[in-house]
């Protein structure tokens, strides 16, 4: 699955078979898992896949059942104060304390983490600043809206200047601006050196990020790869063609049929037909069949699956709560 | 590892994240540090006293309530008259009010550690001691606070200490010595009880045969037989004794040794418990 055949120390993360059991659950379920340094690694599942409870293990927050993990080549088990000193965690619900201002917190973790007074007091400035968070500085975080404590809350993590840092679900539930700027911090993050894993139930969002993603199910590993990978898993890439005169619709079909020996599928939108096709290199093919025939197009369009798609056939079920599956449902019948 | 230092050390991030020597990383946290962050924890807890004011409460409206109120109840019927009685209750409410101060140290403890900011207090590489001696350092304030009102209410009644300003201040010092040793009994509570609810009831269940079921209000012999056997071990009677012999004699007895070795007791047994459920609690 992995051909990283570079020593472990240039893996930030290096897991093996972790297990975690809640009674009868077993909430992860012998998970590999390889971060290199410098990459985006993303964790996709649903929710309840056991995405939060790996991440949690791996940052010495809960303790494993089963397996070993070493980050940058420290055992988790074995030295979690080392671990800690690597590792900043952005939970899933910002993690700030609600009865001090922002630039409290801030002082706060800094004087934690061994920094003195004036040099607390500058970078809660610094940080503040780069986060956009200055005006509201001196707000107490009860009054802050969902973005800002996130925001606030990756700001925390990153006072010690952690080589890696794990980000557990660091948009949901933020509307689409929030979260563009969310992703907009991630990249400089990763511009900047770090390496991060995060985890994510929304498909584009690892699409967007991640170097490399791999998809959780009920506690187990289901696929692992580069975005690009797994779609092409799927193997099929879709021609979506919008002819220029509906009425020769049935000419097309015939067409479509002669040159790639599948069945279309027509689209609820008139003229619209789309082409299921083995090899993206077959659309030239159709197009010219159609051109012989003299029938006119508006549009033409080759896309891969999905996330969503891929999600559907690995797993054999949707995204859950994802409010597109539905609509990508029909997209995969499509495909199919 | 590398810290900011200065404003504008943004830019270093580069070179603090590519070189990683976890080797060089201390394995633990030094003695040094363990000081340090729990003075961070302690300052974020007078932060957090100055914005919920309410927290000090039973530290200042009870002691005034509870000295006057008991002093003239009891008063007459025990010691013939209420200023008679006044050096006997003095030293028994301010053995109360630490005990109820420190109560609240396992409540207010519980309903933080259910808190987001705990799960980042647990992934930061801070002593797991912090946390919990954070507000325990703090907490001395509530104390000190709760002893003072006590004793200047009892003076502003006719109180007269006999051990003068020294024995005042040993009496006010052991009394904030007691409070915060036991202190550790309750924030160990709030480390293994489910809620802050069980914490209280629990806690009230521990308070309550402790204060009135010793020598506190009334003198022991009094008492039956396999009662007073019972208020002469609790520990709380030795406390109420040691503060009596500091405030109205002025003397440094061998219940103010008893007093204390079982504060230390406490500590030694209570703190490491506390601790070792709180690294492992989720």
């Amino acid at each position: 699955m992995n051909q990283n055949s570079s020593p472990t120390t240039e893996l930030a993360v290096s897991a093996h078979g972790l297990v975690k059991t809640f009674g009868d659950l077993r909430a992860v379920d012998g998970v590999d898992l390889e971060v290199r340094r410098g990459e985006v690694f993303g964790v996709l599942g649903p929710n309840g896949a056991g995405k939060t409870t790996m991440l949690q293990m791996l940052a010495t927050l809960l303790p494993m059942d089963g397996g070993r993990a070493e980050i940058f080549g420290v055992d988790v088990k074995q030295h979690p104060h080392v671990v800690r000193q690597l590792v900043g965690v952005t939970g899933q619900y910002a993690s700030v304390d609600e009865n001090l201002t922002a630039r409290e917190n801030l002082y706060l973790f800094g004087r934690l983490l061994g920094v003195d007074k004036a040099a607390a007091r500058s970078t809660a400035e610094d940080l503040l600043g780069r986060f956009g968070l200055q005006d509201a500085g001196d707000k107490q975080i009860s009054q802050f809206s969902g973005g800002m404590r996130r925001r606030l809350d990756l700001a925390a993590s990153l006072i010690a200047q952690p080589p890696l840092i794990f980000l557990d679900e660091p948009t949901t539930g933020l509307d689409p601006r929030t979260r563009g700027q969310m992703w907009e911090t991630i990249r400089d993050l990763v511009a900047q050196g770090c390496t991060v894993l995060l985890t994510t139930q929304y498909l584009d969002e690892a699409d967007q990020l991640a170097d490399r993603i791999a998809v959780i199910d009920r506690g187990h590993k289901v696929a692992e790869g580069t975005s690009d990978q797994l779609k092409s898993q799927v193997g099929t890439s879709t021609l979506q063609l919008r002819l220029l005169d509906p009425a020769q619709t049935g000419q097309a079909v015939d067409v479509v049929r002669r040159v790639v020996g599948d069945e279309p599928v027509l689209t609820p939108e008139a003229g619209g037909i789309n082409v299921p096709l083995p090899d993206a290199n077959r659309a030239a093919d159709v197009l010219i069949g159609l051109r012989e025939q003299e029938l006119l197009i508006t549009s033409a369009t080759v896309q891969k699956p999905t996330l969503d798609e891929v999600f559907m056939a690995l797993t054999g079920h949707g995204a859950g709560e994802d409010d597109d599956t539905d609509h990508h449902d029909s997209d995969l019948e499509a495909v199919r | 590892m590398t810290l900011l230092s200065t404003s504008g050390a943004v830019d270093e991030t580069v070179t603090a994240t590519t070189h990683v020597g976890a080797q060089d990383l201390p394995a633990r946290p030094s003695a040094r540090d363990t000081l340090n962050q729990s003075l961070a924890m302690a300052w974020r807890a007078t932060k957090k006293m100055r914005r919920n004011p309410e927290q000090f409460f039973d530290v200042t409206i009870q002691p005034l309530l509870f000295t006057a109120m008991f002093a003239y109840i009891f008063g007459g019927a025990i010691s013939g008259s209420v200023a008679d009685y006044l050096p006997i209750i003095i030293p028994g409410i301010l053995a109360q009010t630490a005990l109820t101060a420190c109560m609240a140290t396992g409540i207010q403890l519980r309903e933080d550690m259910d808190k987001g900011v705990f799960d980042r207090f647990k992934s930061l590489p801070i002593a797991r001691i912090a946390p919990l001696a954070g507000p325990a350092i703090a907490d001395l304030l509530r104390y000190g606070t709760a002893a003072t009102l006590t004793i200047l209410t009892g003076i502003a009644m006719g109180y007269r200490p006999g051990g003068g300003v020294l024995g005042v201040l040993g009496g006010w010092l052991l009394t904030v010595v007691a409070g915060w040793s036991l202190a550790w009994i309750f924030t160990w509570l709030g480390t293994v009880a489910r809620s802050a609810q069980a914490v209280q009831g629990i806690s009230m269940m521990i308070m309550f045969p402790l204060t009135f079921l010793s020598n506190a209000f009334v003198p022991a012999d009094t008492l039956p037989g396999w009662l007073k056997a019972f208020v002469n071990v609790n520990p709380v009677s030795h406390v109420v004794t040691a503060v009596r012999d500091l405030l109205n004699d002025g003397q440094v007895t061998a219940q103010v040794g008893w007093a204390l070795l079982g504060c230390v007791v406490t500590v030694a047994v209570f703190l490491p418990l506390s601790v070792r459920s709180y690294s492992r609690k989720m």
